[in-house]
């Protein structure tokens, strides 16, 4: 019996996907649990196992091309067996043509990434009501790439309204003539070509560009700063990195994350979610750690930071940076986060201020340790310092909490046993 | 504009155009000496005498198709059945008669009657005197159709009804008889035939309905404004000729429409506005058009269960809630 395997719901909240790779091409076995595809989500790329075994039949999505999760994708069906799509009621995808050539626009950067989706085309199987199908028609959206909210799934004027709104207007589908300007090119022309590089945004760029707008237009945030002394803290890690393999040694980030953690467990209206008329306290700690990978960021999350072990964290983060870098992500590496930080200290910033991460409560921005001059007792003498800046959601939280729970922090680094335990 | 009650608007319509008109006289079961039986004619007979107003013997086939007679004859005949329920009992006169005297005379003669009646459940009288049967007789071309859903509508419509020189159904709510509302004075104060009308604007939501659906759907509407849902109402008047050119508007800003009657859905009238709604606005829609109708049973004589029986606002809430 054939199996319709749809685009999987890879994260929480992923809506849709993107067939980035076939990893089996139609015709070639697949075992179960072997790699089936490279799926793009808002987040990252990830490598699909197939869920049965059998013979490859027909790709219905096209590469590149993000469908609502749930789409059909791929056809899987045992060896020798006859596969009818239209009796499965799906559709080939991949293979079709658009009917007239894309043309090359002159500035070869201005063009899409992916492939201009066909505006006429919906997706197989993507039931939209008739004003959301003429709706989007007329505005020359795709319904495949609009995820419908009514019931079963079915596309809504809503939905449609929703999308158009997030998604500035496209031209309609070129019919024959080169000479419809891309919106980059129509804003790049009045000014010096010759100098300006116009560089389109990746995947990644594009969900930092909308999640961090998002963030800063609709949160109102403010900001604490606190200074820690490191000193008893970087004399720990020494002695603790002397215990541990190349491969496992605490960074301070690491110290970071778990005295975060614990002070969240202590804080748990920092550890939460703003929802319109009520405040979701997350019952897990999970600190998100900012990792720079190229073209942005991601944040990989150390699920239960409050529970374990140091070194259990050195080596977690180290791991999940690593494929993070590497572009390998797995989907549960940046899943499930309910406060965020971002530590710049390894550039030697003094300090800085993050924006909040969607949809938690709170970030923390951490600088270097310096070493610097205080003054103790009337003596002028060295310390080890560090700056911390958290920001915070003024809905949820005011500035005296964010002060005490900074406070906690400090307390578990500057009495570094505090980890221990 | 004066307040007035639906059974004094009724009255003073029927006043003001046998005023007007000698050819029109009123006839049925109570209507003369006791000026009606929910005191629609209270008060013609003391004005207009006992040729012009009248009681009947218990007949309907009687009442209605004397009124055919007399109105081929050049009455124009105001005819008053108590009860909708008792319509049966003339359907012969009004389907086979009044119904086809115009075009089944070559337009030799006219029939320029109405028969007034009452429709409706929710006072406990049983099945068989508490039914929501106007929709049947507005299947049949050549017969109008309309029911009033304000005290200021119903004057302005039976005037309308009065003057039409094709036979009308003018039906009446049997519970909204004390139901106070604005009526003009102005004896030329004549609805036009066949338009229906808003009665609430709102963007959100089309509510079709009639009679006293109508203002049960502006109770539920007034709820759901509440939680920020705007309803638009709209009042069909006439059930024969349907004007449905408000709806079509309505429905084009909205994309969703609950149509409300207080009849039963299979069959009814609100098959017949869905349908015509989904044929004129195919591209329009949002959501499947639903329905808030009586429950599909002989209307119970218990209280509770007739209550739960008819359509409620809290129904017609719920009916726009599965739209959205």
């Amino acid at each position: 019996m054939a199996e319709i395997v749809p685009m999987p719901k890879l994260g929480f909240d992923m809506t849709e996907g993107t067939l980035v790779r076939k990893a089996k091409q139609a015709g070639e076995a697949v075992a179960k649990g072997e790699i089936l595809a490279d799926i793009e989500t808002d987040k990252a790329t990830i490598e699909v196992e197939a869920y049965v075994g059998g013979v490859v039949t027909a790709w219905l999505v096209t590469e590149g091309q993000p469908v609502p999760i749930g789409t059909p994708m791929v056809v899987i069906a045992a060896p020798g067996e006859t596969v009818d799509l239209t009796a499965l009621g799906v559709s080939a995808g991949g293979v079709a043509k658009p009917s007239a050539p894309v043309p090359q626009a002159t500035v070869s950067e201005a063009t899409e990434a992916t492939p201009a989706p066909s505006p006429t085309a919906p997706a197989p199987n993507a039931p939209a009501s008739p004003i959301a199908r003429k709706m989007a028609a007329e505005a020359g959206a795709n319904l495949g790439l609009i995820p419908g909210t009514g019931p079963g799934g079915r596309i809504t004027k809503k939905d449609v309204e929703a999308y158009l709104k997030a998604t500035p207007a496209k031209p309609a589908a070129p019919v024959a003539s080169v000479s419809v300007p891309s919106p980059v090119q129509r804003e790049a022309a009045p000014r010096s070509a010759v100098d300006d590089t116009v560089v389109p945004l990746t995947k990644l760029r594009q969900i930092i560009a909308r999640r961090m707008t998002e963030s800063t237009t609709t949160t109102p945030q403010f900001y604490v700063t606190s200074e820690i002394d490191m000193g008893a803290a970087m004399d720990l890690r020494k002695q603790i990195n002397a215990l541990l393999p190349e491969s496992g040694k605490v960074s301070v980030n690491d110290l970071i994350v778990k005295a975060t953690g614990l002070a969240l467990r202590q804080f748990p209206n920092l550890n939460a979610t703003f929802a319109g008329d009520k405040v979701i306290h997350q019952g897990q700690v999970n600190v998100g750690v900012a990792v720079s990978v190229p073209g942005g960021l991601l944040t990989v999350v150390v699920k239960d930071s409050d529970q374990k072990a140091l070194p259990h964290i050195a080596v977690e983060v180290k791991a999940m940076a690593g494929r993070a870098r590497a572009g390998k992500v797995l989907a549960s590496d940046i899943e499930g986060s309910t406060f965020s930080t971002s530590n710049l200290g390894m550039f030697d910033v003094a300090n800085f201020i993050a924006i909040i991460n969607p949809p938690e409560a709170a970030i923390l921005a951490t600088g270097a340790v310096r070493e610097v001059a205080v003054i103790k007792n009337g003596a002028i003498i060295p310390a080890m310092r560090m700056s911390v800046t958290c920001s915070a959601d003024h809905r949820v939280t005011d500035g005296a909490e964010v002060a005490q729970f900074l406070q906690a922090v400090k307390k578990n680094l500057e009495e570094p046993l505090r980890l221990m335990l | 504009m004066a307040i007035t009650t639906m059974a004094k608007a009724i009255a003073q319509a029927m006043a003001e155009e046998m005023e007007r008109d000698s050819r029109i006289v009123v006839w049925g079961e109570e209507v003369a000496a006791a000026g009606g039986t929910y005191g629609a004619t209270q008060g013609l007979q003391e004005k207009f005498g006992p040729t012009r107003v009248l009681d009947t013997p218990i007949s309907e086939g009687v009442i209605v198709g004397a009124a055919v007679g007399a109105a081929m004859n050049g009455l124009r005949p105001i005819a008053e059945i108590m009860g909708i329920n008792f319509a049966f009992l003339a359907m012969d006169q009004i389907i086979n008669h009044a119904a086809k005297v115009r075009s089944m005379f070559g337009g030799q003669f006219e029939c320029p009657i109405v028969i007034r009646t009452t429709s409706g459940g929710g006072r406990q009288l049983g099945a068989t005197h508490s039914q929501t049967v106007e929709h049947l007789f507005a299947h049949f071309p050549g017969l109008l159709v309309v029911a009033p859903s304000t005290p200021g509508d119903a004057k302005g419509l039976l005037k309308a009804a009065i003057r039409s020189d094709d036979p009308v159904m003018f039906v009446e709510h049997a519970t909204m008889y004390s139901d106070k509302g604005e009526a003009p004075e102005d004896v030329n104060y004549v609805l036009p035939i066949g338009k229906s009308d808003v009665k609430r604007s709102g963007k959100d939501v089309t509510i079709v309905t009639y009679s006293k659906m109508v203002s049960i759907s502006l109770r539920a509407a007034q709820q759901l404004s509440a939680e920020g849902i705007e309803c638009e109402i709209i009042d069909l008047r006439w059930l024969r000729p349907l004007d449905l050119e408000p709806v079509y508007e309505s429905f084009k800003k909205t994309n969703r429409a609950v149509i409300v009657e207080e009849g039963y859905a299979t069959y009814g009238l609100s098959a017949e506005i869905a349908t015509r709604i989904y044929a004129e606005c195919f591209d329009y829609l949002d959501a499947p058009i639903e329905r808030v109708s009586q429950k599909e049973v002989p209307l119970p004589y218990s209280g509770p269960l007739e209550k739960y029986a008819l359509p409620k606002v809290e129904d017609v809430i719920a009916g726009v809630k599965r739209v959205l």
